[in-house]
């Protein structure tokens, strides 16, 4: 069991107040954002309020106390995923935007035709349609690494699919259908034998685990701010310098350069050679404050609690056949299921509606894999550091009134003995 | 507040009405909401006069864009349509039709199958 006081990181993020359809907000999609606790919404005032200034150029103190800010969420940044240097950390929009860094500038330089790029069956369409345009334009070719039917990634086919041909493998860390843990280090090592490059897409991982990538011994690693607790609209790309350092630039403007003539330009050094234009200034130290944030509670913790959290969930999935979960067992704080008589899309509208319960529903921008699974759809259940069991409990609740709407006979969850699903007002007589 | 999942749009769900292919169909067209993956196809046969004399739809989906297709089949038969009058269907038909409150989310789900089907006599036109 925890010894974190989860009701006492629960009061740090005010949205955990809203009343949605008079249901106390129960929110269960944070694979797809997490919300933000007041320490990073006060960052983000107090950077507007107190010293909004155009970074790097301006002589002037609200200009210096700006930069400093920005430099110093870079600091954090860099050690909290283990950066041998802090140049190595580009600021960019989101992880999406990190590969497709990649993807322009390293790619465009490295991989000819005839070259392989490895992905796996698991990825998000970030770390899939990058890769599909440079295999176009450079009549490379793109293959997949199987996954096995309990989810997890096929190492053996893996290393088959390996070649000297191989230059890229790009993989996630955490699959964001089936929440399966790819093991990078392995992934890595088996790579680098063939001197293929490794960059891991950890949008999923960083909010939930302890990524170092100088244990996970990749070349390239991206991952967003908003689902790690900070703002919507930075994100991270951390490359090792020497690649950095012979890469092209991806955006050309003001601040990437070090001299500029009519006709041609020297480019800045690292990392700003690839921050062109203004950044999210306030972005970035919001990150620097979600990652506080989450120092304050401990990565490991969170792991530990998430996992409790999982295997609770996971139990009570067993109990009901007209459930299905998909994914392997050991995995990370997501959960897609669909039931046998209700589709995904309805499910999560009555979840809303009877519960005040968040999920998404679709394929979760994973089409291939969805495809794969020979599905159409799932619902998905998400959990963050605020969440409980209790809200658990209500989630399954809320899938019995969901049964009920849907007027499903043979359907079971409806029979659970009630009731933590409670209204407002409910809950607040009863107290 | 599961208002629209009202009897007359879960019996449309549960039971609808001209389900399934048609063989060799006059015309046929698939469309899918890329955001859900519900999908949706319409098979058209004309008769003489080119009316609707039959029309099925198969595919898949959430309650409201079943129900809707299911209706809308309904609809295009009771009224006897033809191409123009396909054409001249509009938003407000379809919710006028479900008799429901929708979410712009969910309207797109209601919504698919008058896309499928006007692009459908569309290829005629």
């Amino acid at each position: 069991m925890t010894t974190l006081n989860i009701q006492t990181i629960r009061k740090q993020f005010p949205i955990l107040d809203r009343v949605i359809h008079d249901y106390p907000l129960v929110y269960l999609d944070n694979a797809a954002t997490t919300q933000k606790p007041y320490s990073v919404l006060g960052t983000l005032d107090h950077y507007y309020q107190h010293y909004n200034a155009n970074i790097h150029r301006g002589i002037h103190t609200l200009a210096e106390e700006a930069t400093a800010a920005y430099e110093l969420a870079r600091d954090k940044t860099q050690r909290f995923i283990n950066a041998p240097k802090r140049e190595e950390i580009i600021f960019v929009r989101n992880t999406t935007e990190a590969i497709n860094l990649i993807a322009y500038t390293w790619a465009e330089q490295n991989i000819g035709e005839g070259d392989e790029i490895l992905i796996s069956e698991l990825e998000h369409h970030s770390n899939i349609i990058p890769w599909q345009l440079v295999a176009k334009r450079k009549n490379a070719l793109l293959k997949y690494i199987p996954i096995t039917e309990d989810g997890d990634i096929n190492y053996e086919a893996y290393e088959k699919l390996l070649s000297s041909k191989t230059k890229l493998v790009a993989i996630t860390q955490a699959s964001n259908v089936l929440g399966t843990i790819v093991d990078i280090p392995k992934i890595s090592k088996l790579a680098h034998e063939k001197n293929a490059l490794v960059l891991v897409d950890a949008a999923q991982s960083i909010p939930h685990r302890k990524v170092d990538v100088q244990q996970l011994r990749c070349d390239f690693l991206a991952f967003s701010g908003h689902k790690m607790y900070g703002p919507m609209g930075i994100g991270v790309l951390w490359a090792r310098a020497e690649l950095l350092e012979a890469m092209p630039p991806f955006l050309g403007g003001g601040e990437m350069i070090r001299e500029v003539s009519w006709q041609s330009a020297k480019w800045n050094e690292l990392p700003y050679k690839f921050e062109a234009g203004t950044p999210y200034v306030s972005g970035s130290i919001g990150l620097g404050a979600a990652i506080d944030f989450i120092e304050s509670i401990g990565i490991d913790e969170i792991q530990k609690y998430e996992q409790e959290l999982t295997s609770y969930a996971l139990t009570t999935f067993e109990k009901f056949p007209d459930l299905t979960v998909y994914g392997p067992q050991e995995r990370g704080a997501v959960i897609a299921f669909t039931h046998k008589e209700i589709h995904p899309h309805d499910l999560s509208a009555l979840l809303d509606s009877e519960g005040g319960v968040a999920t998404r529903s679709g394929h979760h921008c994973a089409m291939p894999l969805a495809s794969k699974l020979g599905i159409h759809a799932t619902c998905r259940i998400s959990f963050g550091i605020y969440n409980t069991k209790d809200e658990i409990d209500i989630f399954f609740e809320a899938l019995g009134k969901a049964e009920e709407a849907m007027q499903c006979k043979n359907c079971t969850i409806k029979n659970l003995p009630c009731c933590k699903l409670k209204k407002k007002h409910e809950i607040t007589i009863s107290n | 507040m599961h208002d629209i999942y009202r009897e007359q749009i879960l019996d449309h769900y549960k039971f609808p009405h001209n389900f399934g292919p048609i063989e060799d169909a006059d015309l046929s067209h698939c469309e899918e909401n890329p955001t859900c993956g519900d999908r949706i196809c319409i098979d058209i046969n004309w008769d003489n006069e080119k009316k609707v004399k039959d029309i099925h739809f198969h595919g898949h989906g959430c309650a409201i864009s079943q129900a809707s297709a299911s209706m809308l089949t309904d609809k295009v038969l009771e009224e006897n349509m033809n191409v123009e009058s396909i054409l001249k269907l509009a938003k407000e038909d379809i919710l006028s039709m479900l008799g429901i409150q929708l979410s712009p989310i969910r309207l797109k789900c209601a919504l698919l199958s008058l896309e499928v089907l006007q692009k459908t006599v569309k290829n005629l036109k």
